[in-house]
């Protein structure tokens, strides 16, 4: 759906620029006139809520970065000094780190909205697999910012992932003491999260200019699954069209936004990280933050160390070749009745699992005689559904369903010129 | 007409799932497990609760006064200073009141110019007092450390209502409990078994305001008055988060109608 540019200077200064660094074109060209099917629904809003995210965590996280100190004796009571010394100090910080999960909520909501949707398959394949790279650098990201405070959970969190890479066989000790320059979470360990934390956004940043210059060029999926077929009826101009309602969403996802920042600040972290990191007290239950927590069920599921991590790592790489393991040539789960149910399926099992990693492992939940059914059981059942979703049902769905009778054009289906709607 | 339905009854679902998202999430990110054998807290209605949430000046002044004759024996509350005693949404003292709280302390402070250190009476911007030195000496003298203070109402679980049922769930161990000497038997602490001893009896601080001085009334207080050395800016934050919420609810009317006339030349 790359198009031709309507771009016109219109003055001297404009005209003159244009031929030297044709900025104004490109961005006429990519949020003025670019054309958008015009049956979108307000799933595909997250694209500009996210993009806000990611410039509030940035704006944000500079104005922090001016008052923060990564040394593990002043890292807790310099963001205390924040929250209690610095001008409205406490509204950044809670932005800042409320802003994390918001920012998980949007990535998450856009994820599945692509899986539905069949957003990943041909041409859009380079565009989903930038999302998914974005993706992981955000937990990276998400990772490191959450080591900062330097609570209880910051460093034992950061003990727990790092030791991951101690599982890999012959090189892993060295490599973790490397990871930690030192041979313990420490001073060093801190010091380098913290460059990383600064760093990563702005590695985010390029890769999501990728990411739209990859949607620019394919044009967005829509609702019904099916390519543009002629501009003029099926698309609409994205400037005032999808802008308003893009501006319509994202003030209403910054009213859950800002509920959590006023009303709720601390609901999405964990109290221990209000308690000074100890290396000699060890917290109950350690979890990560809760948008990694279906990945920690997954690694906790598996008995064997160095197979958790290959998992862990395994369900985030499998998103990856998403493209090539789904058969089906329909895009839309709305014409593809197996899919659907699927899909449901499979986003109650993520729920699961995201439930089992905050639970103590040991957790009985159907009591039978002495032990019974636990979290590591519901773990495992759920874990093994994740691979199955992709590695089996994807390939065998697409060659056993029966798609529904897909629409016409993008415009025939907004007019609901379908037979059951005549 | 149709399609207006779907449309309505798809916007409707994004909302329920924000709200879903609101509710739901807080849930998911608290690990039931931490409760693990804990006693559920005494749960009580807190006059900083809420969207409209303002902290009581009376019950922070009291609950300074507890602070300061009770906990500040063996606790330590650093991140606090007396200047925050006088600011906006705290216990409001004057600043005379301030000046003189904090001139009951000795600070040491230097290097003078012969290179001494000296001692000299507090002043507002010094912190509240530790009772030692480090946490070894605590340590030394108590068997343990106890834990600073100044933010261990989000600390804890359920931290005010933990607190304030932890400061009035002492009692006798059951019948057959083993309890070491030196230890102490609470309701509510995890395990039961602390090292603290009982802090509170009736009677204990004098309160100059005539509010009965019983265990409950100064865990109360207490509680309360730790809740704002956790959170001093909770008054500030509820008052601008209640103009955000006005400012956005708004905002989002005026964009709806706005894209609604925009996208009117399109069905």
């Amino acid at each position: 759906m790359s198009h031709q540019s309507t771009y016109t200077p219109g003055n001297a200064f404009s005209r003159w620029m244009d031929e030297r660094l044709p900025v104004m074109r490109l961005v006429n060209d990519s949020f003025v006139d670019y054309p958008v099917p015009k049956n979108l629904n307000y799933w595909w809003t997250f694209g500009a809520v996210l993009s806000f995210c990611l410039a509030v965590q940035i704006v944000t996280g500079i104005v922090l970065a001016m008052h923060y100190v990564p040394t593990t004796e002043l890292a807790f009571a310099s963001v205390e000094h924040i929250m209690r010394d610095v001008n409205y100090g406490w509204l950044i910080r809670y932005v800042h780190s409320n802003g994390a999960s918001m920012f998980f909520i949007a990535v998450y909501i856009h994820m599945f909205r692509g899986l539905y949707y069949g957003s990943y398959k041909a041409p859009r394949e380079v565009l989903w697999i930038l999302g998914v790279l974005i993706y992981l650098l955000m937990m990276a990201t998400a990772f490191f910012g959450y080591v900062l405070p330097w609570g209880q959970m910051s460093f034992w969190g950061a003990t727990v992932i790092t030791n991951l890479f101690g599982a890999i066989p012959l090189v892993g000790e060295a490599l973790r003491t490397w990871l930690w320059g030192d041979f313990a979470v420490g001073d060093p360990t801190l010091n380098r999260f913290f460059s990383l934390h600064y760093l990563f956004p702005f590695l985010i940043a390029g890769v999501v200019v990728l990411h739209i210059w990859a949607l620019h060029v394919t044009g967005q999926n829509n609702p019904a699954g099916i390519e543009v077929k002629d501009p003029k009826k099926d698309t609409v101009a994205f400037t005032p069209y999808a802008t308003m309602k893009d501006a319509f969403g994202l003030a209403i996802f910054m009213i859950l936004f800002s509920y959590f920042v006023f009303f709720n600040p601390n609901a999405l972290g964990e109290p221990d990280n209000y308690i000074v990191a100890d290396p000699l007290v060890t917290p109950a239950h350690i979890v990560p933050e809760w948008y990694l927590l279906p990945f920690y069920a997954i690694l906790r599921a598996v008995p064997d160390k160095l197979g958790g991590v290959v998992l862990m790592f395994g369900a985030i790489a499998i998103l990856f070749v998403l493209p090539w393991l789904d058969t089906s040539k329909v895009r839309s789960a709305r014409f593809r009745p197996l899919f659907k149910q699927f899909f449901w399926i499979f986003v109650v099992a993520c729920i699961g699992l995201g439930y089992c990693g905050g639970q103590s492992p040991d957790k009985i939940l159907i009591a039978v005689g002495d032990g019974g059914f636990d979290v590591t059981d519901l773990s495992r059942i759920l874990t093994i559904y994740y691979f199955a979703h992709f590695l089996i049902l994807f390939p065998l769905l697409g060659l056993i369903e029966k798609p529904k009778p897909l629409p016409e054009s993008i415009a025939a289906s907004v007019l609901g010129s379908e037979p059951a709607k005549s | 007409m149709k399609n207006k339905m779907i449309d309505i009854s798809r916007k409707t679902g994004l909302l329920a799932l924000a709200a879903a998202a609101a509710i739901g999430l807080p849930l998911l990110a608290t690990p039931a497990g931490a409760a693990g054998d804990a006693v559920k807290p005494i749960q009580l209605d807190w006059s900083f609760e809420g969207v409209f949430g303002v902290y009581d000046r009376d019950a922070l002044r009291r609950g300074y006064k507890v602070y300061k004759e009770v906990c500040a024996v063996c606790h330590s509350a650093e991140l606090v200073r007396f200047r925050n005693l006088m600011e906006p949404g705290g216990p409001e003292f004057t600043e005379g009141q301030v000046k003189a709280l904090a001139a009951d302390i000795v600070v040491v402070d230097g290097p003078d110019d012969r290179g001494e250190m000296f001692e000299r009476p507090g002043e507002p911007k010094d912190r509240f007092p530790s009772p030692y030195p480090n946490d070894q000496a605590a340590a030394a003298a108590m068997g343990a450390a106890a834990p600073d203070l100044s933010v261990i109402a989000k600390a804890r679980p359920d931290g005010v209502n933990y607190l304030y049922s932890l400061l009035v769930g002492y009692t006798d161990a059951p019948e057959g409990f083993e309890l070491l000497p030196g230890l102490s038997y609470n309701t509510y602490f995890p395990g039961h078994v602390l090292a603290m001893p009982r802090p509170l009896s009736d009677g204990q601080v004098e309160y100059e305001d005539g509010t009965p001085n019983t265990v409950e009334q100064m865990a109360k207080d207490v509680t309360h008055f730790l809740m704002w050395t956790a959170e001093p800016k909770l008054e500030q934050r509820h008052r601008l988060g209640f103009q955000v919420m006005i400012y956005l609810v708004l905002l989002s009317g005026f964009l709806w109608f706005a894209m609604r006339k925009v996208w009117s030349d399109q069905h």
